[in-house]
């Protein structure tokens, strides 16, 4: 009751808020904000404060403009029985209106230019990483000279029941991934942004970076955050059914931190290449099967295999019948539809594994199983 | 038969095969009413679904299909008809000429619309769903990932096209031919040099997008790689051929409106319009520069940064002229003898509104900020400002405006106020929260968002229905006027109004000017 009324009065007090724009100056990310957030970044404040520039010498136009057209509402109208004058020109102060305005934008154009020069500022990275635009995820590669490359997937955490209204939204509800982008504090870090299958636009405001995700060609951008803290954002250029299911998460640790985390990363990696030549039993399959299928599979075929936007998978020809034609279809996609190739996207246990989960759950029981080295040895035909 | 004084042919067979402009001018009025309705409908729906966070009425496939559609019907089903019906109405009646130069093509270009629209509309039924890629539709989203109704859609826009470019060489042809003796360039009313000016933007842009859905249906079928980077093409090339059509596109839009309030405020401010030579001068001076901005719609595709720089002084550059119109419309009304009749009021609604959306427009100009702006709610806010502010509150007003002298009836002025009222309040409850939405960083185009976005998107929402329930009125207020309003066979209805559309009888014959008028040359223009 009384959360409503408050919000309620938050409601009324909205056009308010505006005129006192200004005094939101904190932190992104909060509700009801109306104004840019300043960011964490150099670059960040400095678009902030040219935002701030141009918006107040727009206000001072405004309110200038405006304040002569409502004085001549008021003051000459025919009901107060103004006479009309017959004036319809002046060379001078036509000749004013036209050369003032110029060298005001002569005056925005400087700070914009060298804003501008700082944002294509890409040189001395410490470090890159390549940002992979999917539909509808992100991928974060760690590039790395000395050695192992950190790859991984950044999905959507938000459940399906929170989308559809059936449990209570969390607190970040559509800002939240399943594996968030690990960036060390004060380190120059360019990114290399490009895309899969369609255009994405990789945006945090906070940081003030935003780059289309162009399939076919890399583009730059880079980022220097002083503050630690965990940044969110989204996909901001239209990319099909799940463009705004598309979140990113940026946390960014101190320089320790984010060494350990890269450490763990690369043991883990270790540790998928050596799964990978283990055998499993069915179980271990199907449980680990259901974990990749929730994550990857759930958003097109639905929870119970029933189909959606992709085919259903319960009782389909696909999944019960022979192993390498369901094998072709999870590894290489059916071209010219939503299914996308996953061979890149998971590795070979996770493969087997939700292979194997397809096969054996929402009533299919083939009894079958997929192992690892299946899908090594039929990725390698 | 022989007879050229007749009137109207009767039934159906009037519309079908009429050549009057008149006639070919209130079917385009009214089918751009149509599409209004139609365009706002899927308007509403996207409103109705994003009243609160989560997924209630649609699904997020539907979503986009119904943001497609709407920017798609409202751009080329409402706004450019509904500004070339009101170009076949008046122009004619406004530099004394009988008709317009090229009937018969001129009946051909309106009655190529519906057909284009009926064949769009029923793609929302056709297997795979209606075009959902945006009304920009950004390869290869629109190409390789797109449903099978696109080729559907190209075929549709290849239609609208060939319709434009019709009606704009007709508009030329007239304008340049059919002037009564007497009507020098700088003589004519600014409306037409506002058609004009854009019929020319129309010839030269329209084959453009012509050239990209071409390209694009080449790629779905035939094996080509315009737009694939796989192929040796580059989906940045759409950007750029779209843009190039799309930024002139915008003023297509909105330089007919600056005409038609051009011709409103001087005739209730009861003085002539101030500064018509530079009037002229700043129309063709937007209309140059749009051919050399359409880049900052793409900011963030990865320019170099030269690229970036021009367009960004380029795009900054655009507010000069532009200016320079505001400070002549105030001037127009300073010292004049002011009333506030509903055409008015949407003019003046247009002045304020169309301002702001032309100060988010420079913010937008400033390349470096627009990295935070792009893509976001910031741009929706600001071209629905300039679009539905600009575009149809003065088209509303066109319509409140010359309505009696169409129909010889007089529309119900408490009514058309209460519409201005309402629409205004309705309109800024939608748009102005949406600025803040975007600056925080809700990006356009999603079904759903994040907590902190959910009130002022409800506001927005709240606001949405009451605009769109004040259109009723105003279908309300129209028909009631043609079938009931008040009779009334002044030639001038508006005490202040100038030009010769006010020397023909009330309501215009269906034939004006078969004789030319005579202009009297010390006047110096309407």
């Amino acid at each position: 009751m009384c959360f409503e009324a408050k919000r309620l009065f938050r409601l009324a007090l909205g056009p308010v808020l505006m005129l006192v724009s200004a005094v939101a100056l904190a932190a992104g990310g909060e509700v009801n904000q109306v104004n840019m957030s300043p960011g964490v970044t150099e670059v960040s404040q400095e678009i902030y404060s040219l935002h701030m520039i141009i918006l107040g010498i727009c206000t001072i136009i405004g309110i200038g403009v405006f304040g002569v057209m409502f004085y001549s509402i008021y003051a000459h109208r025919k009901s107060r029985g103004h006479e009309p004058a017959t004036f319809h020109e002046s060379t001078k102060v036509e000749i004013a209106w036209t050369i003032i305005p110029f060298f005001i934008l002569i005056g925005m154009a400087f700070p914009a230019t060298s804003t501008l020069l700082d944002i294509y500022d890409n040189d001395d990275a410490e470090m890159d990483v390549l940002i992979t635009g999917y539909q509808w995820k992100w991928k974060y590669e760690y590039l790395n000279e000395q050695g192992e490359n950190v790859s991984f997937f950044s999905n959507l955490r938000t459940s399906q029941s929170e989308i559809y209204n059936t449990e209570q939204k969390g607190e970040h509800y559509l800002l939240e991934v399943d594996e968030p982008l690990v960036l060390p504090a004060d380190t120059k870090v360019r990114f290399l942004v490009t895309a899969n299958d369609v255009i994405h636009s990789w945006w945090v405001p906070e940081l003030a970076v935003k780059k289309d995700a162009i399939p076919g060609f890399i583009n730059e951008a880079w980022t220097r955050t002083t503050v630690e803290g965990v940044y969110r954002g989204q996909c901001a250029e239209l990319c099909g059914k799940d463009h705004g299911f598309m979140p990113i998460v940026v946390n960014v640790v101190s320089k320790d931190e984010y060494n350990e985390w890269l450490g763990t990363k690369q043991s883990e990696a270790a540790q998928i290449k050596e799964l990978m030549a283990q055998t499993f039993t069915l179980d271990e399959l199907m449980e680990r099967g259901k974990a990749v299928y929730d994550r990857n599979c759930l958003a097109c075929h639905g929870a119970g295999g029933e189909g959606g936007v992709g085919t259903a998978i319960a009782g389909s020809a696909i999944a019960t019948g022979e192993l390498g034609g369901h094998l072709d279809i999870g590894v290489n996609g059916v071209p010219g539809t939503a299914m996308q190739a996953f061979g890149g996207q998971l590795n070979d246990v996770d493969m087997a594994a939700v292979i194997t989960y397809q096969r054996n759950a929402f009533g299919n029981n083939m009894g079958d199983m997929v192992q690892p080295i299946d899908v090594f040895n039929f990725k390698k035909g | 038969m022989g007879d050229h004084h007749h009137g109207p042919a009767k039934g159906i067979s009037r519309w079908l095969f009429t050549t009057n402009h008149k006639d070919i001018g209130t079917m385009y009025l009214w089918f751009s009413f149509a599409m209004f309705i139609l365009g706002g409908a899927f308007a509403m729906i996207i409103r109705a679904e994003l009243f609160q966070p989560g997924m209630q009425l649609v699904d997020p496939a539907f979503f986009n299909q119904m943001t497609t559609l709407h920017g798609l019907v409202m751009v080329f089903g409402a706004i450019m008809p509904s500004f070339v019906g009101l170009a076949n109405w008046m122009i004619p009646m406004m530099i004394g000429a009988p008709d317009m130069a090229l009937p018969r093509m001129n009946n051909w270009s309106f009655w190529i619309l519906p057909p284009a629209f009926l064949l769009l509309a029923s793609t929302l039924f056709m297997e795979g769903g209606a075009p959902a890629f945006g009304w920009t539709f950004y390869a290869p989203l629109s190409t390789t990932y797109a449903p099978p109704s696109v080729t559907i859609f190209i075929f549709c826009i290849h239609v609208l096209g060939l319709s434009s470019i019709m009606g704009s060489i007709n508009i030329i042809a007239t304008v340049m031919n059919m002037r009564a003796p007497g009507m020098t360039y700088m003589k004519m009313p600014l409306f037409v040099w506002t058609w004009l000016i854009t019929a020319f933007l129309l010839v030269a842009v329209m084959p453009v997008l012509a050239g990209a859905v071409t390209m694009m249906l080449m790629d779905i079928h035939f094996g080509t790689s315009f737009f694939s980077a796989a192929g040796g093409g580059d989906p940045v090339l759409f950007q750029h051929i779209f843009w190039f059509f799309g930024h002139p596109e915008v003023y297509i839009i909105i330089l007919p409106a600056f005409g038609v309030v051009s011709q409103i405020i001087p005739a209730f401010s009861r003085k002539p319009l101030f500064g018509y030579d530079s009037m002229v001068y700043a129309t063709a001076s937007i209309a140059f520069l749009s051919f050399i901005v359409w880049a900052h719609h793409m900011y963030t595709v990865g320019m170099p940064i030269a690229g970036e720089l021009f367009f960004m002084y380029a795009t900054m550059l655009i507010a000069v002229p532009t200016g320079v119109k505001v400070f002549n419309w105030i001037s127009t009304m300073w010292r004049g003898a002011l009333t506030f009749e509903t055409p008015m009021l949407f003019c003046m609604g247009f002045l304020v509104l169309f301002t702001i959306g032309g100060f988010t427009g420079l913010m937008l100009s400033i390349a470096p900020s627009d990295f935070q702006y792009h893509d976001s709610y910031f741009v929706v806010a600001h071209f629905h400002y300039v679009m539905v502010a600009g575009a149809v509150f003065s088209m509303t007003a066109a319509v409140y405006y010359w309505l009696p002298k169409w129909c010889g009836r007089m529309y119900n002025e408490t009514m058309g106020k209460t519409h201005f009222w309402i629409s205004f309040i309705g309109f800024n409850l939608t748009f102005f929260p949406q600025h803040f939405v975007g600056l925080a960083g809700m990006p356009r185009r999603i079904p759903d968002y994040a907590l902190q976005f959910a009130d002022f998107n409800m506001m927005s929402s709240i606001g949405a229905f009451i605009y769109g329930a004040s259109q009723i009125l105003f279908l309300y207020n129209v028909i009631a006027t043609i079938v009931s309003g008040k009779p009334t066979s002044e030639e001038k209805v508006w005490d202040g109004a100038e030009g010769l559309e006010w020397t023909v009888p009330t309501p215009a014959p269906y034939h004006t000017f078969e004789t030319p008028p005579k202009i009297d040359p010390a006047h110096a223009h309407s």
